[in-house]
């Protein structure tokens, strides 16, 4: 009960920083040229002043900039994220759709990037300086050089153009209409080289704090003596060693789940994936402020959430803290 | 001088790094040398496979560009931003870093609240819209990427800060009537600023990074031959020509890979004690 109440007590201290995230936001989207009706009026070839002027004060353009902000965080509050002009219905349920997607391909490339970023790490801190540990060590910095949008785009020259196993693109088969476990493994398919995509440079991360936080685990006291009153080597590196070692990399990814979300965008566009960050691109590119606005705020709650997840499993790893 | 570079030579990997971002270097230096024309400019038949004209023996992209020159010329664009984007980055960082952790109470509660306004934002996310309100334009794009890269600077110097401003030689600095600035500036960061320099080069490389992927999606400078803007380009022929796409993406992978062994190198030249971690 005591790890929930300090969780939420982090949760609570996350408000501050949202309003300042949403603020400073809202603010910068001023300084854009153009505004929604702008967008809006391009969009149907071209309108006359008074159309515009109409246009304005129907979506609450015309106010000053104090009470639009005012107006807009007020609507937050009730969960109200505006109406999208470009896709003619309200944000919230563009975002609702695109949603599942992005959840899905964040969820499989952070469980990815985990298990086998710890399963390397391991490898590597127990043959440490021997040729597995260069080997690992080697491919870990070269996936954190790899460009993850040209890791994408290698893949689908080699696995869906060359050797025809896996789909270019999208999200499911279109049309085939398959339903239940068939749906499943038809989606599961077009999620393989998304994921990998999206997860070979968290992958590289993981597995070199992974393999740094064993070898400096392995070196204190209460190794020693587990291992000195005769634990076998394996329950002493999977008891003792794993859960403090683990810590390091269960702080990093509620670091830089932001970062990932970001990621998201890159590869959701190479795989022309219906996600959020495909949406984020193109509100981008048609001026769709209130949407882009929408979403940020999204990714800033599911950013707090997976902070908040953190939060909880750390409790979990570390009596100390709870 | 010549003691330091023993020390980092020791580690072969840090080698390869130095030889490897001399490689880039020498590259962006001599791109005017060796190809002295607009990169940008027609130079042949389209998709001309690598290896086939001695001329163009990297090939032409789909409309007849010669991949060499934008190899070459994109170097110094991403050298270029990766270092400018850099420096911006390590300068807001250390600025607000040592704000905060140099003064503590309100100011430091007001600039980490900041800081982590920052990290909880998608940083590419903000990158994206950053560039829709100001344009992108070869200036604005680094400056952007320098304003979404500063949090962990600025963290690292505030820590630094923190531990540094309690010590013997501050006070004493105090006691003799220094100013807040000479003991910021002339006492505290340079004691500081090591770690941060060795942060400076997973700055850069993520810097690269970002520009690359802006570049892809077209949101970056298209008057400029940037190794990402030929990736999305390339793909447009992915499926006959991937060549396109394959090439300047190395040059990214080799540059970026560079960049973070040369900053490991200097991490493991300067703490002897964590070599090997």
């Amino acid at each position: 009960m005591r790890v929930l109440a300090l969780a939420g007590r982090r949760l609570l201290s996350s408000l501050p920083t949202l309003l300042i995230i949403l603020v400073g936001l809202f603010l910068l989207l001023q300084l854009a040229p153009g505004d929604t009706v702008d967008a809006l009026v391009a969009q149907m070839g071209g309108g006359d002043q008074k159309l515009t002027e109409e246009l304005r004060r129907f979506y609450g353009l015309d106010a000053p900039v104090a009470v639009q902000l005012s107006r807009y965080l007020w609507r937050l509050v009730q969960f109200d994220l505006g109406h999208s002009a470009i896709y003619g219905k309200p944000v919230a349920s563009v975002i609702l759709e695109r949603l599942p997607a992005t959840l899905l391909l964040m969820g499989s490339a952070l469980s990815l990037a985990f298990f086998a970023g710890i399963v390397l790490g391991i490898l590597a801190a127990r043959k440490v300086n021997q040729w597995p540990d260069t080997l690992i060590s080697t491919l870990g910095l070269v996936f954190y050089a790899t460009p993850s949008f040209w890791f994408g785009l290698m893949g689908i020259v080699v696995f869906a153009i060359k050797l025809a196993w896996l789909p270019p693109g999208g999200f499911e088969t279109v049309g085939a209409g398959y339903v239940g476990l068939a749906r499943v493994l038809d989606i599961a398919r077009y999620l393989v080289l998304p994921t990998l995509t999206l997860a070979l440079i968290f992958l590289a991360i993981y597995l070199r704090i992974m393999r740094a936080s064993m070898l400096e685990v392995l070196t204190l006291d209460f190794v020693r003596t587990a291992r000195a009153k005769g634990v076998a080597e394996q329950a002493v590196i999977v008891r003792h060693v794993l859960r403090n070692a683990l810590l390091p990399v269960v702080t990093l990814i509620g670091l830089q789940a932001g970062t990932m979300l970001g990621g998201s965008v890159v590869v959701e566009s190479v795989f022309a994936l219906p996600g959020l960050g495909r949406l984020a691109y193109e509100s981008v590119v048609q001026r769709d402020l209130n949407t882009l606005l929408g979403i940020v705020f999204v990714s800033a709650l599911l950013v707090i959430a997976v902070n908040f997840i953190v939060d909880l499993l750390y409790a979990r790893l570390d009596p100390r803290i709870a | 001088m010549t003691g330091f570079f023993r020390l980092y030579a020791r580690s072969p990997s840090a080698l390869v790094g130095l030889v490897l971002l001399l490689l880039v270097i020498a590259m962006a230096l001599t791109a005017g040398l060796f190809f002295p024309k607009n990169p940008l400019a027609l130079a042949g038949p389209p998709l001309l496979w690598p290896f086939q004209d001695a001329h163009l023996w990297l090939g032409t992209d789909n409309s007849g560009r010669d991949i060499a020159a934008q190899i070459f010329h994109g170097a110094r664009i991403s050298l270029l931003i990766g270092l400018a984007a850099m420096a911006l980055a390590i300068t807001i960082g250390i600025i607000l870093g040592a704000l905060a952790g140099f003064y503590g109470g309100i100011a430091d509660d007001i600039l980490m609240r900041i800081t982590e306004a920052f990290q909880t934002l998608p940083n590419f996310l903000l990158l994206l819209m950053l560039v829709a309100v100001f344009g992108s334009t070869l200036t604005t794009v680094t400056i952007a990427i320098g304003l979404v890269s500063w949090q962990a600077p600025a963290r690292l110097t505030r820590a630094e800060f923190l531990s540094l401003r309690t010590r013997e030689f501050i006070q004493a600095g105090r006691t003799i009537g220094l100013g807040d600035a000479t003991l910021i500036f002339r006492e505290i960061l340079p004691n500081a600023l090591p770690p941060v320099i060795v942060y400076a080069s997973v700055v850069m490389a993520v810097a690269i990074l970002l520009e690359s992927a802006l570049a892809f999606l077209n949101l970056s400078d298209p008057n400029v031959a940037s190794w990402g803007n030929l990736i999305g380009l390339g793909r447009a022929v992915l499926r006959t020509a991937w060549y396109v796409s394959a090439i300047p993406g190395i040059a990214i992978l080799i540059t970026v890979l560079a960049v973070s062994l040369v900053g490991q190198g200097l991490n493991d030249a300067l703490n002897p004690r964590l070599r090997g971690r």
